[in-house]
C-alpha cells in the first residue's frame, strides 16, 4: 500500500485528508474521534475573539439539494463560527495536540479587521501548540455583515493587510482561506501571498439559496417564515473549487503556492483530481457530514490503491502534475477533430442523444429503422453532448480523425500541425498581427 | 373436526381465515412515495420511447413517469387516464413483462426494466384516492350510443363517448358491471373490490346510464338498439368455454375455470369456497394459471398445470409461469386429457402424451393417471350471443378499422372483436378507438 504521508507547509500528517474548519471540527469530542477515524488533519472550527461568542439561529440552518434517491448533492449553510467560549476551545486543542502529535492541527481565525484584534488572538492561539493557523475569509453570511468573513476576502488590500498582522505575531504557517464569491480569484490569492501567507485554501462556501417553500413563500432553510441566503458546499461545488485551484496554481505569479483545496471533495477521486491540479493536500467537510468520519477509509483505501496502479510512491510524486495541461481556450488545438461514434453492441436504444443532438445540438444523429443511431459526420461538430446524455457508460466514444483523413463536414483535410486561434484567419487580432 | 390441506373431496376451509387473508392480498404491494421516486428515478425519459409504443393504450410513460418524480403524481395519473381510463386496473393486471416493462430499455441494459405498472398504479391510487374524477364533458351533442357488455371495453367506450358530450346506456348481462375484472381477474391481482370501486369512480364522468341485468338476445335485439340509438357499441366478451371432448367430462367435479374463478371473486368469505385436494388444470393460458395458483391458495394439496404443448408455446407469460411454480403448482407439458375417471364423481385424470410434427400435434398412445378430485377446464372461451346477421371471422365479430362490424352504425371491440391479444388493455384501447370512431361518425 503507497505510502500517503503529506508534507504541508512542513505540517506532517499521515494521510492528504484533512477535515475543514466546519461542524465536524467543533470541540475536542468531534476530533478525537475523527483522529480515531483516520483522518490526518484538522482544521479547527473558525474562532472568534474573546468575549461573549456569536449566536446562531435556533431554528434550521441548513439546506440541501438532492439528486436521486435523496443523494445530497449539495448542502447550504446558514452556521455562523464557534458558538462556544475561546478559552474553552483554545484549551481543547491544547490537550488534543498533545494527545496526537502525528496530526496536522490548524487554528481557524475570524476576528475583527484591525490589528489589535489579532495582536490579541495570536499569541493565545501559538500557546496550544496548534501546527497553524488559517484565516477565515470566507464564511457568506452572519460574519460579512460584521466586516469580517468574506467582506474582508473581497477586499484584496484587507488580505494583505491581516496576513501581514499575522506573520508578525504568529511564527507558524498562515493559511489564508478565500471566499469564491468573487469576480476572479486570482486577485485574493495573490493577495494573500503578498502578504506572506505560506498558503492558500479555498473555497469555502458559495453564496445561495437553495430552494423557496412554495407554501410559505420563503426561502429555505425557513426560520419563522423567513430565510436568507446561505453558503453552499457538497458535491455540486466541485467543478467551481476546482477551476478556482487551477487558476491559481497556473497564474504566473502564484503558480508552485501551497494550496489547500476544499470545495465538494467527497470521494479519493475528488481528493487526487485535485491534487494533480496543485494542490498539496485536501480539506473535507460536507462528505463528512452526509456519511459520517468513516467515510475517509475509502478516501484512504483508494488514493492508496490508485498510486499503486500508477507506481506513485508518494503524493509528491502527483502533485501537480495536470497543472501544465489547463490552458486558455485559444491555445487549444483547432485541427484536433473527432466525431461521435456509437458503438452499436452497447447501445440500448433510448434514444436520448438523438433527442439532444436534433433539439438542441446540431442534427447529427440519424435515427433509422429499427431504432438504429447512427452519427452522420457530414453534420457532427463533436461538441460531445451526445456522450454526455447517453445513459451508457463508453457506448458513445469520440473518435480522434488522423491526420490526412477528410473531415466530411467542413470538407477538409484535417492537418498534422497544431493550430490554434491566435493564428486563425478568422481572427481579427490575428489578422492585425500579420499585417 | 375442520378441514385441511389433505381432506380427500371438493370441501371449504382448507387453511385457516388468517392463511387465506395473507395469500389473497395483494401480489405487489404498493409503492410508498419514497420508493416511487427511487423507481421513477430509473427511467431515461426515453425519446419515441419503446415502451409506449409496446403499450397497446399508447400510454406517454415517459412523461408520467417523469411527473411522477417531480412530485406531482396526480398530473401523471391525468396522463394515464388521458390515454386508458382503466389505467388503474391496468396498473394490476397488464402482463408488463410482455407488453411495456418488456419493452424498456433498462430491460435491454440490465435485464432490470423501469416498474412501470407499479409507477402507473401509485400514480392512478393519488388521484383515485382523491375520489376526485379528471375529466368534465363536453356539451352535449344530443347523439345516443348504446353499449352492450360492461367490461373494460365497454366501460373505455362509454367514457370516452361521455366525455365527448355523447349520451351512453350500457346494457350489461349480468346483475353488476366490470366484466371480468369484477369477475375473471385473479384475486390477489385487485384486491379490495377495486373493479367496484373503478367503475364507480369512472361512472363520474357523468352521462353514462348502467342498465344491468340486461342481456341482449334476451331482454334486447341489436334491431331495438339500432332503432333506438344512433350508433351500436358490442362488447360481449367471450361467454362460452370450450370443451374438453374427454370421455367422463360430464362427472362431477369436472368445472370451467372462468365459473369456479367468477365464484371465487364474487365469494364474500374465501374460507367458505369449496376447492379440492388434488386438483388438475387443463390449459396453458392465463386463466389456468389463475386457476391452479388460486386452488393452491385456497389450500388444495396438490395442483398440477396440463397443458397439451410444450412449455414455449404457453400463452401465459414466463412471469406467470413462474408464480404458478413459486405457489407450488407443478406444471406439466405435453398431454392432453383422454378421460376423467371415478365413480359419478371424478377421481382421477388420464392424459395421454403429444407431439408435435410438422405442426400438427398428434397422441403418443402413451397414457398416465393423476389422481383428480376436482378438475377445471381453461382451454380457451368462445364467442356466445353474437346478434345474427353479423359477420364472424375465426370465431369473433369481425371488425375493421377502429372495430366497425360488417353492420353500419354498429362497432364492436374487446375479447369479443377479432384482431389484438385478449388482454384488459387491448379492450380498453379497443373501446376507446370505437368510441372516437362513433363521435367522428356522428358528427360528421
Ligand atoms: C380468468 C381470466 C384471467 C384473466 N387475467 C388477465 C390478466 O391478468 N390481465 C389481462 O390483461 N387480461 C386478463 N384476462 C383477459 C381479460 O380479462 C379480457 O381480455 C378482458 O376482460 C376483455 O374485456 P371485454 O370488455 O372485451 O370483455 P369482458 O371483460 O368479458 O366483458 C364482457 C361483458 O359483457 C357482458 N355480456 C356478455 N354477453 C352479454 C350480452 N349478451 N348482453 C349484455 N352483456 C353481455 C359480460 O357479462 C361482461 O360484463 C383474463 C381473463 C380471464 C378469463
Ligand atoms: C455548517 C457549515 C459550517 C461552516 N463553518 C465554517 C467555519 O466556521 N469556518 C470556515 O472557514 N469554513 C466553514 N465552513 C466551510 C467549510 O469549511 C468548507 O470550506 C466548505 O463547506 C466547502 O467544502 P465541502 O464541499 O467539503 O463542504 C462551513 C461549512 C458548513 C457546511
Ligand atoms: S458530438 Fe454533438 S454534434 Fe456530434 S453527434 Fe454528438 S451531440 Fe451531435
Ligand atoms: S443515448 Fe446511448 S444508449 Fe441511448 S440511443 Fe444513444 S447511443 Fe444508444
Ligand atoms: S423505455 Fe424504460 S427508460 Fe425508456 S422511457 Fe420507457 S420506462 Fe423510461
Amino acid at each position: 500500500m503507497a505510502d500517503l504521508t503529506t508534507e504541508f507547509l512542513g505540517i506532517k500528517s499521515p494521510n492528504p485528508f484533512w477535515l475543514a474548519s466546519a461542524p465536524p471540527t467543533d470541540k475536542e469530542y468531534n476530533v478525537r474521534r475523527a483522529f480515531e477515524a483516520g483522518w490526518g488533519g484538522v482544521v479547527w472550527k473558525t474562532l472568534g475573539s474573546e468575549g461573549p461568542p456569536v449566536v446562531n439561529v435556533n431554528g434550521p440552518r441548513y439546506g440541501a439539494i438532492y439528486g436521486a434517491d435523496r443523494r445530497l448533492l449539495g448542502l447550504n449553510n446558514i452556521e455562523l463560527i464557534t458558538d462556544r467560549p475561546l478559552q474553552t476551545n483554545l484549551e481543547e486543542i491544547t490537550r488534543v495536540k498533545k494527545d496526537y502529535p502525528d496530526r496536522a492541527l490548524i487554528v481557524s481565525l475570524m476576528v475583527p479587521c484591525d490589528e489589535e484584534s489579532w495582536k490579541a488572538i495570536l499569541p493565545l492561539v501559538e500557546e496550544t501548540g496548534a501546527d497553524g493557523i488559517e484565516l477565515n475569509f470566507g464564511c457568506p453570511h452572519g460574519m460579512a455583515e460584521r466586516g469580517m468573513g468574506s467582506a474582508v476576502g473581497q477586499v484584496p488590500e484587507y488580505i494583505t493587510m491581516v496576513t501581514e498582522w499575522c506573520k508578525k505575531y504568529y511564527s507558524k504557517p498562515v493559511i489564508v482561506k478565500l471566499t469564491p464569491n468573487i469576480t476572479d480569484i486570482r486577485n485574493p490569492a495573490r493577495a494573500a501571498f503578498q502578504g506572506n501567507a505560506d498558503a492558500v485554501s479555498l473555497i469555502n462556501t458559495i453564496n445561495s439559496i437553495t430552494s423557496v417553500d412554495l407554501d410559505l413563500m420563503a426561502p429555505q432553510p425557513t426560520i419563522d417564515g423567513k430565510g436568507t441566503h446561505g453558503g453552499y458546499c457538497g458535491p455540486a461545488v466541485k467543478p467551481i473549487a476546482l477551476n478556482m485551484v487551477a487558476e491559481i496554481a497556473r497564474d504566473p505569479q502564484t503558480h508552485g503556492k501551497p494550496i489547500s483545496a476544499i470545495g465538494g471533495i467527497t470521494t479519493w477521486r475528488d481528493a487526487a483530481e485535485f491534487m494533480v491540479m496543485g494542490a498539496g493536500n485536501v480539506q473535507v467537510c460536507t462528505a463528512a457530514m452526509t456519511y459520517g468520519f468513516k467515510v475517509v477509509q475509502e478516501m484512504i483505501s483508494g488514493l492508496s490503491q490508485w498510486m499503486d496502479d500508477k507506481g506513485y510512491t508518494s503524493t509528491s510524486d502527483f502533485i501537480g502534475q495536470a497543472v501544465p495541461n489547463v490552458t486558455d481556450w485559444q491555445y487549444l488545438n483547432l485541427n484536433y477533430v473527432t466525431k461521435a461514434k456509437i458503438d452499436q453492441d452497447a447501445c440500448i436504444k433510448c434514444g436520448r442523444c438523438y433527442a439532444a443532438c436534433e433539439d438542441t445540438s446540431h442534427q447529427a444523429i440519424w435515427m433509422k429503422p429499427g431504432r438504429v443511431f447512427e452519427v452522420n459526420d457530414a453534420e457532427c461538430v463533436a461538441c460531445n453532448l451526445c456522450v454526455d446524455v447517453c445513459p451508457v457508460e463508453s457506448c458513445i466514444s469520440m473518435v480522434e480523425l488522423q491526420a490526412g483523413e477528410m473531415d466530411e463536414r467542413t470538407g477538409k483535410v484535417v492537418e498534422a500541425e497544431y493550430a490554434n486561434w491566435t493564428t486563425h484567419p478568422n481572427n481579427p487580432a490575428a489578422l492585425k498581427a500579420a499585417e | 373436526m375442520a378441514n385441511s390441506q389433505t381432506t380427500s373431496g371438493i370441501v371449504a376451509g382448507r387453511l385457516p381465515a388468517d392463511r387465506i387473508a395473507k395469500n389473497f392480498g395483494d401480489l405487489h404491494p404498493a409503492y410508498q412515495p419514497h420508493e416511487a421516486a427511487v423507481a421513477a428515478d430509473r427511467c431515461y425519459f426515453c425519446h419515441d420511447a419503446p415502451c409506449m409504443t409496446a403499450c397497446p393504450t399508447s400510454i406517454d410513460i415517459p412523461l408520467f413517469i417523469r411527473q411522477i418524480a417531480t412530485g406531482t403524481p396526480e398530473a401523471a395519473a391525468k396522463t394515464i387516464f388521458e390515454q386508458n381510463i382503466l389505467g388503474g386496473m391496468c396498473a394490476r393486471v397488464c402482463p408488463t413483462e410482455t407488453l411495456c416493462e418488456e419493452a424498456c430499455v433498462r430491460e435491454t441494459a440490465e435485464g432490470k426494466p423501469v416498474e412501470i405498472g407499479r409507477l402507473q398504479r401509485y400514480a392512478t391510487d393519488t388521484l383515485m384516492a382523491r375520489n376526485a374524477h379528471p375529466f368534465t364533458r363536453a356539451a352535449s351533442t344530443g347523439k345516443k350510443v348504446a353499449v352492450v357488455g360492461a367490461g373494460p371495453s365497454g366501460l373505455a367506450c362509454a367514457h370516452r363517448l361521455a366525455m365527448l358530450g355523447h349520451d351512453v346506456v350500457i346494457f350489461e348481462a349480468r346483475p353488476k358491471a366490470g366484466g371480468l375484472n369484477e369477475f375473471g381477474i385473479a384475486a390477489y391481482k385487485a384486491p379490495n373490490h377495486f373493479a367496484e370501486r373503478e367503475v364507480a369512480w369512472l361512472m363520474q364522468i357523468g352521462g353514462i346510464t348502467m342498465e344491468e341485468g340486461k342481456a341482449l338476445g334476451r331482454d334486447i335485439t341489436l334491431a331495438g338498439l339500432k332503432a333506438d340509438y344512433d350508433a351500436v357499441f358490442l362488447s360481449i366478451g367471450l361467454g362460452g368455454v370450450n370443451a374438453l371432448r374427454a370421455e367422463g367430462e360430464d362427472k362431477d367435479g369436472v368445472r370451467d375455470a372462468v365459473d369456479f374463478i367468477a365464484d371465487l371473486r364474487q365469494s364474500g368469505d374465501l374460507t367458505g369456497l369449496p376447492v379440492g385436494r388434488d386438483v388438475v388444470v387443463i390449459g396453458g393460458g392465463m386463466t389456468a394459471v389463475d386457476a391452479a395458483v388460486q386452488s393452491k391458495l385456497l389450500g388444495a394439496e396438490n395442483v398440477t398445470i396440463a397443458y397439451r404443448r410444450g412449455q414455449e408455446s404457453m400463452s401465459a407469460s414466463r412471469y406467470e409461469q413462474d408464480l404458478a411454480a413459486q405457489n407450488g403448482v407443478r406444471l406439466m407439458f405435453n398431454l392432453r386429457p383422454v378421460a376423467v375417471h371415478g365413480n359419478g364423481s371424478a377421481a382421477e385424470i388420464e392424459l395421454e402424451y403429444t407431439t408435435t410434427e410438422g405442426g400438427k400435434l398428434t397422441g403418443t398412445g402413451e397414457t398416465i393417471r393423476l389422481k383428480a378430485d376436482q378438475v377445471f377446464k381453461a382451454i380457451g372461451q368462445t364467442l356466445t350471443d353474437a346478434p345474427e346477421g353479423i359477420a364472424i371471422e375465426g370465431g369473433k365479430i369481425a371488425v375493421t378499422g377502429a372495430g366497425r362490424t360488417s353492420v353500419a352504425g354498429v362497432w364492436a371491440g374487446g375479447d369479443c372483436a377479432s384482431g389484438g391479444e385478449d388482454l384488459t388493455v387491448t379492450a380498453v384501447a379497443e373501446g376507446r378507438d370505437a368510441a372516437l370512431d362513433i363521435h367522428a361518425t356522428l358528427t360528421a
